[in-house]
């Protein structure tokens, strides 16, 4: 059987503890078995799925020290997508998160051997990835950068060096490549079974052939498990069910939404060359040519990600089905073609099978980790986008982290389920987005990139409107936003040839976006924030908000604070502005990407407490932000009411009537720092304000404008965004957002002690600005972000975001700084001094330009008389 | 100099956006001293298709079924164009070769090419799929839906398309209708014929029930359900007076109450003579509205062809009047296909059609019958609807010419009489009508206008279309199994398989694909994107001399249900 092939499983060798705990005599059919061991009544941890993902859950819980752990599968361990799997553990991932997960995998891969006596086919064979163009070229640089920066081993070296590594390569059509000595081969299955036989001495429970039929959750917490051998009392449900996540999530009468969908995967597997491949050949990933390559018992095992995948279980299926799926050879021809052009030395190698496994992907092309917003002690691991051997290790650790400590010792933020939220959970989104997301594995990416599926979800009333006036649209959280608009008469590339590293075809429009925010006035649809409100009988409302928040709210009714709600820890779970309504009664902003989870966190922290009364109100109001010198002019011409700093002052809110429209709640915000005002209007009163606004702002010059002008803007003025530059583990304090704490406003808050501790013995990293000296605009790439910062040529941080100035006509880069002691690498305070005595480089796909740090935004931008607050804006955080 | 550095211009401009659709042209018909082209020497035979052109100012539309009228003109206009020549106008696939080389060896820096995505918006701009309605999941009508398409080669295209479903009986009627000398009579054709051949098959209760309805201002029974597409319009000026001739046809019919069950072969032949009778008599009545007087007068003096299928059940009439054509797709057993015609030409290469046309005159004129191979020397269809020249007597034709509007008086097409015309009417609009009982092998009729078969041949039709519809679906999957295949041979395998499948994915609908074939195949019988490019981009005033109008329709049976038909027959 082939199945054995590819995982020459060692069952009787090792002789593992939990096969002789099922079944003593166990035949190799698969015929029902009895169970001899019954299922215990009850459990702390129930993990759902024996593929790598679960055992590794497993194997690092029981590391930790959780004893009580039980593991189902449906079918036999590793007998999914993970028996299938080419088994490659590569760290030539572009985003960090995901590096370190691969790294980490590759570690453990490594010695688990020796630690379980499971032999797991590992063989650290190495890995070059291919650039046929210089734009690939130009995104291995910079996986190059930050893999060098982690110490992981890695060299971007020339096509002839490719044939020196690997002989059987056509080299001609490539330009470069990149040689990673450290990435390694396994045999997956083998590694799924090596850690469940590790768990398994820990303690873990492992059963097979007992399926999970629902969850219980009661009160908002996970009670229990139900099998078709009984009911499992648990405290912990962890869903690894893979492709089968979606229907397990949704199989209990509270439906837990996990946005993963399965796509057929394909690769090929020949019998050995005349002269075998050594096993030790490094893996090719041709990313041009939509393939990969490994070595193979003497022959090859070669797959890719084509451009028109195949998705299935759309409807949802059984989980046998897995086994049967069909070859497609029509459909492999391309990537056939594609692996013939790059070794054609194979023309006569014999084919021995073509392998169909469904893989399972997301919606942005990420996995899913973490704990559900509606079901407390329901964790979820699936969606590893065709890379579960890479990440398994990885993500497993983070998991089992986030179940022990509460969280995870990384930002996970990106791979959080909460990024999600039922919208994404329609299976005919999932089908469409994925068979966008499953070529996306190859494609080049580029900044900026949208996703082209699944649009038009939600969008504002004012869609249509901005459309017609040339509006290019993004989209964040399913809900459209403009990222510019383009004048009439001025064509922009097509999409693929808008794809670039370097100066983007909008740039002049941007700017001259930006120029009209800054000399006369611009509207901004916003309407995609999260906008919340809290209010309550008496005084609860405020109690609770006091002691989530770190700002003071007992601001008189009518004003508008800046603050976050912080962690334990002290770092940013959610960034907003809070609008004091009246003694009773907030209203809330947060970014777009936090709907889910700022509603779940609010939820576990507010006190259970009918008189408490906590609303989503995101889809009530439209948002238009009038940005600009003479927002000032344009509104009080509409209400008929003084709007200066003497009758409106800044970070103010009052409800008042524009045009026709009466009840519009007008705030004294921008999110950009420059003056200006945002309008949250009933939405049935948004087309009208908006009529009435662009009429009345003609003889001002008012005009649209689109996100990357705002985000221009902030960047410009230092304003971090939280989820970019802020996350969990970002401290007010190192964010220069100590104004933003009241530590002294007479309660507790939360997170409150580690920012004392902060504020006294100073902080550890520290969020800065970097203007770019010697960078080209024109010429040079840009900054992205993830770009390695180096103080003295050592390396002390990444950029999280970067924007061009059009004030100061340089590129500015925000990010963190870290001090590491010289010799011993140990973290030391950061100081303002240390900032500032320092030569400091950014490294843009391995070329370094000089920058001039900076803790403080340029005063001099201020072209408005310096006012009372100005502080207090500067510090102020938006998306 | 104006036309012809207009057309020069849109020969050699950049591939782009906006010229995806073929430019329009104004109505104005090149004046002569326009005609000079100005890159002569690389253009001599388009010049000279031009300076036919203009000879053919008087036919208005210069259109092949009349041409030999227009080559009269040219002939006396300009004595010292080469006979030969004119020759090469009716040949155009020959015509075509001369006129890709002059383009190729001309030495403009910019060429115009269309791109795939430009050729496809072309090719499938008047495309149109109907596909029968299914309840409960099944579909118990013989039709499983139709493709149609057109491809314009005159401007305005001429020819016309009409697909409805009976309300008031059972079936579905389908049409392809080759208009000439203007558009105007295959315009009203399309449009009234199938209510004509529907109300000539309606049941004498049914008819007294419409009647009764009109008479006392109630809602009318619908008869028919159209299926058109955007671009097929109804004239909204003329319905008033369509309508009242098509009730006094069904008053008549009421009258003639024969208590008989309708046949649809009769029904078929009354329904096309009717309405050609109608035509004509409108014409000699005119109308008080200038307009619409000007409207019956263009469409009696025009003409068009018809060829319609009437599908119920298992019975497949076809009623055809004309050169267009009807053919079966059969899939034999081994799963070759097969053409059947289930029409014949109505012109001089049908030899019962040559011998009936002489029968009905006196044998003095049996020389001037046909000539060149055209109805007295000038028309090419032996039957068609309109064309009052070859119906009418002289005297009635003057008449009507003098007193119609200046329009037509000033027409010279109109006034001119046919040489040898003395035993009208030499044409006639009523069709041959051929049953066909359906059988589970017959797959598809196909329904064209010449364009068509002047192109290619019915096997090859016959062959395209269903390799088309069942080709690509039933192509079985390659399997390895224990087979000893290496990784060379499967990708020449895999490249053939895919080269066969790529030209038919493109297309969503047959008749797109068959004119696809029809206007790009190459000597080998696959479709030449460059050849198709080139078709694609000739002006519009050359357009003419290298294809027709196509129009094709293609429907689709449902073998299950004439399957089953046939077993409860047995």
């Amino acid at each position: 059987m082939f199945l054995r092939l590819l995982s020459d499983i060692q069952w009787r060798a090792a002789h593992p503890k939990w096969r002789r705990m099922t079944s003593s005599q166990r035949s190799t059919s698969t015929t029902a078995e009895p169970h001899p061991v019954s299922l215990p009544a009850q459990a702390q941890v129930v993990i759902c799925g024996g593929g790598i993902i679960g055992t590794s859950v497993a194997y690092h819980l029981s590391k930790m020290g959780f004893k009580d752990i039980v593991l189902l599968e449906q079918g036999r361990l590793a007998a999914g997508t993970t028996r299938f799997c080419a088994g490659i553990v590569s760290t030539a991932r572009p985003v960090s998160i995901e590096l370190k997960m691969a790294h980490y995998s590759n570690k453990l891969y490594q010695q688990l051997e020796q630690e379980t006596g499971v032999q797991t086919g590992y063989m650290k064979t190495g890995s070059i990835s291919l650039a046929q163009t210089q734009d690939r070229l130009i995104s291995l640089k910079r996986i190059a950068s930050s893999l060098n920066v982690m110490g992981i081993p890695c060299e971007i070296i020339s096509p002839k060096k490719v044939l020196q590594l690997h002989p059987l390569i056509n080299i001609h059509d490539l330009v470069g490549a990149m040689y990673l000595p450290e990435d390694a081969l396994v045999s997956s299955a083998n590694v799924s079974l090596a850690l469940a036989t590790a768990a398994s001495r820990n303690g873990v429970q492992i059963h097979e052939r007992t399926s999970v039929s629902h969850v219980t959750i009661q009160k908002g917490r996970v009670t229990g498990v139900e099998t078709d051998r009984g009911r499992i009392q648990c405290e912990y449900f962890v869903n690894c069910a893979g492709q089968w996540a979606y229907e397990l999530g949704h199989s209990g009468e509270e439906p837990v939404h996990i946005p993963v969908h399965a796509c057929e995967h394909f690769y090929l597997l020949t019998h050995p060359l005349q002269e075998p491949v050594s096993s030790s050949l490094p893996t090719i990933v041709d990313p041009d040519g939509r393939i990969y390559i490994r070595n193979w018992q003497g022959g090859i095992l070669s797959g890719g990600f084509e451009k028109n995948p195949k998705p299935l279980f759309t409807e949802g299926r059984n989980q046998l089905e897995i086994q049967n799926l069909q070859e497609d050879w029509d459909h492999f021809g391309p990537l056939l073609g594609a692996l013939l052009r790059r070794m054609p030395g194979l023309e006569a190698l014999q084919i021995m099978q073509l392998v169909n496994c469904p893989e399972s992907f997301t919606p942005d092309m990420r996995c899913i980790m973490g704990e559900s917003p509606t079901a407390r002690g329901y964790f979820v691991l699936a969606g590893m986008n065709s890379a579960g051997i890479s990440y398994g290790g990885g993500a497993g650790k983070y998991l089992a982290e986030w179940i022990v400590n509460g969280y995870p010792s990384e930002n996970v933020w990106p791979l959080d389920l909460k990024r999600f939220g039922t919208l994404q959970s329609s299976r005919t989104f999932l089908r469409h987005r994925v068979m966008e997301v499953m070529p996306l594995m190859y494609d080049l990416k580029v900044p900026r990139w949208d996703f082209q599926t699944g649009r038009q979800l939600r969008t504002s009333p004012l869609y249509d409107r901005l459309d017609a006036q040339g509006a290019r649209w993004m989209e964040k959280h399913g809900f459209e936003r403009v990222k510019y608009f383009v004048p009439p008469g001025n064509d922009l590339l097509d999409l693929d040839h808008s794809k670039t590293f370097y100066k983007p075809d909008w740039f002049d429009i941007v700017g001259s976006e930006v120029k009209c925010c800054k000399e006369a006035v611009c509207v901004i649809d916003m309407s995609s924030f999260t906008k919340f409100e809290i209010s309550s009988t008496g005084d609860q409302a405020l109690e609770s908000l006091q002691y989530l928040f770190a700002n003071d709210l007992d601001v008189p009714v009518g004003h508008v604070v800046h603050t976050g709600m912080l962690n334990e820890n002290g770092g940013y779970e959610n960034d907003c502005s809070i609008a004091r309504l009246s003694k009773r009664s907030f209203f809330m902003i947060s970014p777009t990407d936090q709907q889910v989870h700022c509603w779940a966190w609010l939820k576990n922290h507010l006190p259970d407490d009918s008189n408490l009364v906590l609303e989503d109100v995101t889809w009530k109001y439209t948002a238009l932000n009038l940005i600009g010198p003479r927002a000032v002019d344009v509104l009080s011409e509409l209400s008929y009411a003084p709007m200066t700093a003497e009758h409106f002052p800044s970070l103010f809110c009052k409800e008042m009537s524009v045009g026709y429209a009466n009840g519009i709640r007008v705030m004294s915000i921008t999110h950009t720092g420059e003056p200006g005002f945002v309008l949250y209007i009933p939405i049935e009163y948004a087309l009208h304000v908006y009529n009435e606004v662009m009429n009345m702002g003609q003889k001002y010059g008012i005009r649209n404008a689109g996100y990357y002008a705002l985000r221009s803007l902030r960047i410009e003025k230092f304003f971090a965004f939280w989820g970019q530059d802020l996350d969990a583990f970002t401290t007010p304090m190192e964010c220069g957002r100590e104004f933003q704490v009241k530590l002294d406003k007479g309660m507790e808050f939360l997170g409150q002690e580690v920012l004392l501790e902060q504020k006294q013995n100073g902080v550890y990293k520290r969020f800065t600005m970097f203007i770019l000296e010697d960078h080209d605009t024109d010429m040079d790439l840009w900054p992205w972000w993830g770009e390695p910062i180096f103080r003295n040529g050592r390396y002390v941080g990444k950029t999280t975001s970067s924007a061009y100035s059009y004030t100061l006509e340089r590129h500015v880069c925000l990010g963190f700084v870290h001090h590491f002691d010289e010799k011993t690498g140990e973290k030391l305070v950061v100081t303002t001094d240390f900032i500032n005595q320092g030569e400091y480089e950014i490294d843009i796909a391995g070329q370094r330009f000089q920058a001039k740090a900076k803790l403080y935004p340029f005063s001099s931008l201020f072209t408005q008389r310096r006012r009372k607050d100005e502080v207090e804006l500067s510090g102020y955080q938006r998306e | 100099m104006l036309a012809a550095s207009c057309c020069d211009r849109r020969m050699c401009v950049c591939p782009g956006p906006r010229r995806i659709a073929i430019p329009v042209r104004s109505s104005r018909l090149p004046l002569l001293s326009d005609a000079m082209p100005a890159p002569a020497h690389l253009f001599p035979l388009i010049r000279n298709c031009e300076i036919s052109r203009i000879g053919s100012t008087a036919c208005y539309c210069h259109h092949k079924h009349l041409c030999c009228l227009s080559s009269h003109f040219a002939h006396s206009h300009f004595r010292y164009a080469p006979q030969k020549k004119f020759a090469a106008l009716y040949r155009p696939k020959e015509h075509f070769n001369h006129f890709i080389h002059a383009r190729d060896y001309a030495s403009t820096p910019q060429r115009f090419y269309l791109t795939p995505a430009q050729v496809n918006s072309i090719l499938k701009a008047n495309e149109y799929s109907f596909k029968v309605p299914e309840f409960d999941g099944k579909n118990v009508s013989s039709v499983l839906g139709f493709d149609s398409n057109q491809l314009p080669a005159n401007a305005p295209i001429e020819d016309r398309r009409s697909a409805a479903t009976c309300l008031q009986t059972r079936g579905m009627l389908l049409g392809v209708f080759d208009g000439h000398a203007g558009c105007a009579c295959a315009q009203a054709v399309s449009e009234r014929l199938f209510y004509y051949i529907a109300v000539s098959l309606l049941p004498h209760e049914t008819l007294l029930e419409i009647e009764n309805a009109v008479e006392n201002g109630r809602a009318l029974l619908p008869i028919l359900q159209w299926h058109k597409h955007p671009n097929d319009y109804f004239s909204k000026e003329a319905s008033k007076l369509y309508f009242n001739s098509l009730r006094t046809y069904w008053q008549e019919l009421i009258d003639l109450n024969s208590g008989e069950t309708t046949d649809v072969r009769e029904a078929l032949i009354n329904a096309f003579k009717r309405l050609d009778n109608d035509i004509s008599l409108e014409a000699q009545v005119g109308d008080p509205n200038s307009f619409l007087n000007y409207l019956v007068l263009r469409v009696a003096f025009s003409g068009s062809t018809a060829c319609v299928a009437h599908v119920d059940g298992v019975d497949l009439h076809i009623a055809n009047t004309g050169d267009s054509r009807a053919m079966l797709g059969v899939q034999e057993e081994d799963g070759s296909w097969s053409a059947v015609n289930l029409s014949y030409d109505h012109n001089a290469q049908n030899e019962n059609e040559v011998e009936r046309v002489k029968m009905e005159h006196p044998k003095s004129e049996e020389k001037s019958l046909v000539k060149q191979d055209r109805l007295l020397g000038l028309l090419m269809p032996f039957r068609a609807f309109g064309d009052v020249k070859f119906k009418w007597s002289i005297e009635l034709q003057k008449r009507v010419v003098e007193s119609g509007p200046d329009q037509l008086n000033d027409n010279e097409y109109t006034k001119f009489i046919p040489p040898n015309y003395h035993t009208p009417p030499y044409l006639t609009a009523e069709p041959e009508v051929i049953h066909h009982k359906l059988r589970p092998q017959d797959k598809f009729l196909v329904l064209a206008t010449d364009g068509l078969w002047e192109t290619m041949h019915r096997q090859d039709v016959a062959r395209i279309v269903g390799e088309y519809l069942t080709g690509v679906h039933h192509q079985q999957p390659i399997a390895v199994g224990g087979y000893k295949v290496t990784l060379g041979q499967m990708h020449g395998l895999l490249t053939e398989r895919r080269a066969k499948i790529s030209s038919v994915f493109e297309d969503q609908n047959a008749a797109t694909h068959l004119i696809r074939h029809a206007v790009g195949n190459n000597e080998f019988g696959t479709v030449d994107h460059e050849r198709l490019s080139k078709m694609l981009s000739l002006p519009e005033e050359l357009a003419r001399m290298y294809r027709d109008d196509i129009t094709i329709i293609v429907v689709q049976f449902n073998s299950h249900v004439i399957g089953a038909y046939q077993n409860e027959e047995l």
